[in-house]
């Protein structure tokens, strides 16, 4: 509003836009997530008019389920790419971790929390191996994470095979530990009737922690400088080495937490899983605001991305479309969000 | 700073130690599994002396799908009874399953056994094996081409009569919306199936494909509950794998459906929920048939020039495991040859 009454016809006097006010709205749309928000309202509503199922509660409690799953990925991966890095090992290191916390259990019939710390330190250590490579070497995570990526999918299948003679994981739902284990990691509980599982949860936790470390925390201004120009952070002295490590042992522990969720909700992992998730990720944070450069974006926005990618996924499904073209409604709609959200974006800097 | 933190990790470590050792479970995990193994018997029948051979085995198998894992034991068991050598590989891309192909005609293996999900892109090395002189047989997938494809004998199941047989029992359990589930888009072997059932559904009853996500057991989950809350009238799911009937369990549970459970295809997990009622019956094609056949028949044409089914398909299914058979089949299950 104060723009509209500064609005001269004759040039303004010289002023400094970079301390000028801007109105609430112009402010809003200039977050990273702004454009991502408006996409995910638009495709609700479309779905809450064409498909009369999708309006229940217990539908968007399904919605937002398989969001949780992508979500509570996005949002480490989100953190990567606003620190200049890919991970493309990201999908199937969730499998990994499943993987070893459940054959780790299983082979030394141990109570499965072991497992489970087992698991965490393998993740823990994909993510540092990925970022230390990447910190020594200077080459692209695109690459690193890439031959890591495939690596782990050729080992995940390979010593499933040699430990178990066959491509999935045992059942573990025997052992010691596996009720409280599930409770933890896959429960759900039930709130005026609807079934909410404990992962939707978990990922606006992670989401919100995630945001607070962006925005208000030293750690995020490091994010955002060693994505924005490495050698400029590093020549004022952030760490930059050890933030991108940190970033992506931060994936490794979400790929660690999604695993167990996965593992502990259908009792055994299949050795093939997982792969090609590393991109929903990853769009999930492009449609949320995130540069593929590096430097900008957001947790919200990947939260945001996921559900777009969530609500389109399960909205095909109840609005009943030919299933020949789910694929290709899935890339259409979401072309379609990152298309909204690019214009939002130039009108939202050619405003300010 | 830096020598404190790691010997704060070295103390942790020591800590952990004793809790992982103190931490073993007393019901489930191998331990179990070994005791009750201990009793049973694995399939065995003697050792033949007749000379060494090398033998290929190259499948379509995508990877972590349970289901070639029996293929695979029946193919073992028999490669162990023959004196054969089996060098086992597999790609779900067509292109590349013809390069393994290449591969091992030109390391000059004495027999291949080869499934053949696409024709145009599969035949053409097949016949190359041929010229160069190698006996192939051809199973699990491929069945309306083999012949033309050059393939000696073949040992499978005729997809689309299998789905017939699933929709026609499907017809007589009074299913009238069936929903078909495929674990992936553009795969004709699958496709067969659905085609199948609702022909042999005939005009009892309707059918749908819903597509789901296979490599996603968390999208497979959302996508069934999200089309059984949709469509309240199917009264029938029937899944074209094991893992996917399983997650399937699931997904009827989540949107309080009470429909019935099918499946083609099992595993032990599977079998264990058909015992249990959760699953209705299986379509079973058994693939440890497949498997064992391609390699002892190889073994029959080095050591005696035979030839199974007369340039007929040799069919190992469709079998049906059900309430009347499964007490004996799980047994089976339990060590992975069922």
């Amino acid at each position: 509003m104060t723009q509209v009454a500064e609005a001269p016809v004759t040039p303004p006097p010289i002023r400094d836009e970079r301390v000028g006010r801007k109105s609430l709205l112009a402010r809003l749309l200039a977050r990273p997530e702004a454009g991502a928000l408006v996409g995910a309202i638009v495709i609700y509503i479309f779905f809450f008019i064409i498909a009369p199922p999708f309006r229940s509660a217990a539908s968007f409690s399904s919605v937002l389920y398989v969001t949780s799953t992508y979500g509570l990925m996005a949002t480490p991966v989100a953190l990567l790419m606003i620190g200049g890095e890919f991970d493309l090992s990201a999908g199937v290191s969730v499998t990994s971790a499943a993987l070893c916390a459940s054959l780790f259990s299983y082979e030394f019939t141990t109570n499965v929390w072991v497992g489970v710390l087992v698991g965490l330190a393998l993740a823990l250590f994909i993510g540092f191996l990925n970022g230390w490579i990447v910190v020594k070497t200077g080459i692209p995570s695109f690459l690193v994470t890439l031959g890591t990526f495939f690596m782990l999918q050729g080992l995940n299948i390979a010593l499933t095979q040699t430990i178990t003679n066959q491509v999935a994981s045992p059942d573990i739902s025997t052992l010691q530990g596996f009720n409280s284990a599930r409770e933890v990691f896959s429960g759900s509980f039930t709130v005026g009737g609807v079934n909410i599982r404990t992962s939707v949860i978990y990922w606006i936790v992670f989401c919100a922690i995630a945001t607070y470390i962006l925005l208000r925390t030293r750690i995020g201004n490091w994010i955002f400088s060693v994505g924005g120009s490495a050698p400029s952070a590093r020549a004022v002295g952030v760490p930059v080495g050890k933030m991108k490590i940190g970033l992506f042992m931060a994936v490794g522990f979400m790929a660690w937490f999604t695993g167990m969720h996965t593992l502990f909700l259908f009792n055994t992992i299949q050795s093939g899983q997982g792969v090609g998730n590393e991109f929903v990720y990853i769009i999930a944070a492009v449609v949320g605001g995130c540069l593929l450069t590096g430097g900008y974006g957001s947790a919200v926005g990947a939260a945001i991305g996921a559900l777009i990618f969530g609500m389109v996924n399960q909205g095909i499904v109840y609005a009943g479309w030919n299933p020949d073209w789910f694929q290709f409604f899935v890339g259409l709609l979401l072309l379609g969000a990152i298309l909204l959200n690019t214009f939002i974006r130039r009108r939202a800097e050619a405003a300010a | 700073m830096f020598r404190s933190r790691k010997r704060a990790i070295g103390i942790a470590l020591f800590m952990i130690l004793p809790l992982v050792l103190a931490a073993c479970s007393s019901t489930g995990g191998k331990k179990a599994a070994q005791a009750a193994a201990a009793g049973g018997t694995s399939v065995a029948a003697g050792h033949a002396n007749t000379p060494h051979y090398t033998i290929a085995m190259i499948t379509h198998a995508a990877p972590g799908d349970t289901f070639w894992d029996i293929i695979r034991a029946g193919a073992t068991a028999a490669a162990a009874k023959d004196n054969i050598t089996l060098k086992y590989s597999n790609n779900d891309d067509p292109t590349q399953q013809a390069q393994l192909i290449q591969d091992a005609i030109n390391s000059h293996v004495n027999g291949i056994a080869v499934t053949d999900p696409d024709p145009q892109a599969i035949c053409p090395s097949i016949q190359k094996a041929r010229a160069a002189g190698i006996p192939v047989v051809m199973f699990n997938a491929g069945v309306t081409t083999w012949q033309q494809c050059g393939g000696m004998e073949y040992f499978g199941q005729d997809e689309s009569i299998a789905g017939v047989a699933a929709g026609k029992r499907l017809a007589t359990a009074g299913a009238k919306n069936v929903l078909c589930v495929l674990q992936a888009q553009g795969q004709v072997q699958l496709e067969a199936r659905c085609a199948g059932v609702q022909q042999g559904l005939g005009s009892e009853g309707t059918m749908s494909k819903l597509y789901v996500n296979g490599t996603d057991s968390s999208a497979v989950l959302s996508s069934i509950t999200a089309e059984l809350t949709r469509n309240k009238s199917i009264d029938a799911v029937i899944t074209l794998g094991a893992p996917i009937a399983l997650i399937a369990i699931q997904a009827i549970a989540a949107a309080h459906s009470t429909t019935k459970l099918y499946t083609f295809d099992t595993n032990a997990a599977e079998i264990a929920k058909i015992k249990s009622g959760a699953v209705q019956w299986a379509v079973d094609q058994q693939p440890y048939l497949q498997g064992y056949l391609s390699v002892d028949s190889l073994w029959l044409y080095l050591t005696n020039a035979n030839v199974i089914g007369g340039g007929q398909t040799v069919l190992t299914g469709p079998s049906f495991i059900d309430s009347s058979n499964i007490a004996q089949v799980a047994a089976y299950a339990e060590r992975g040859t069922r």
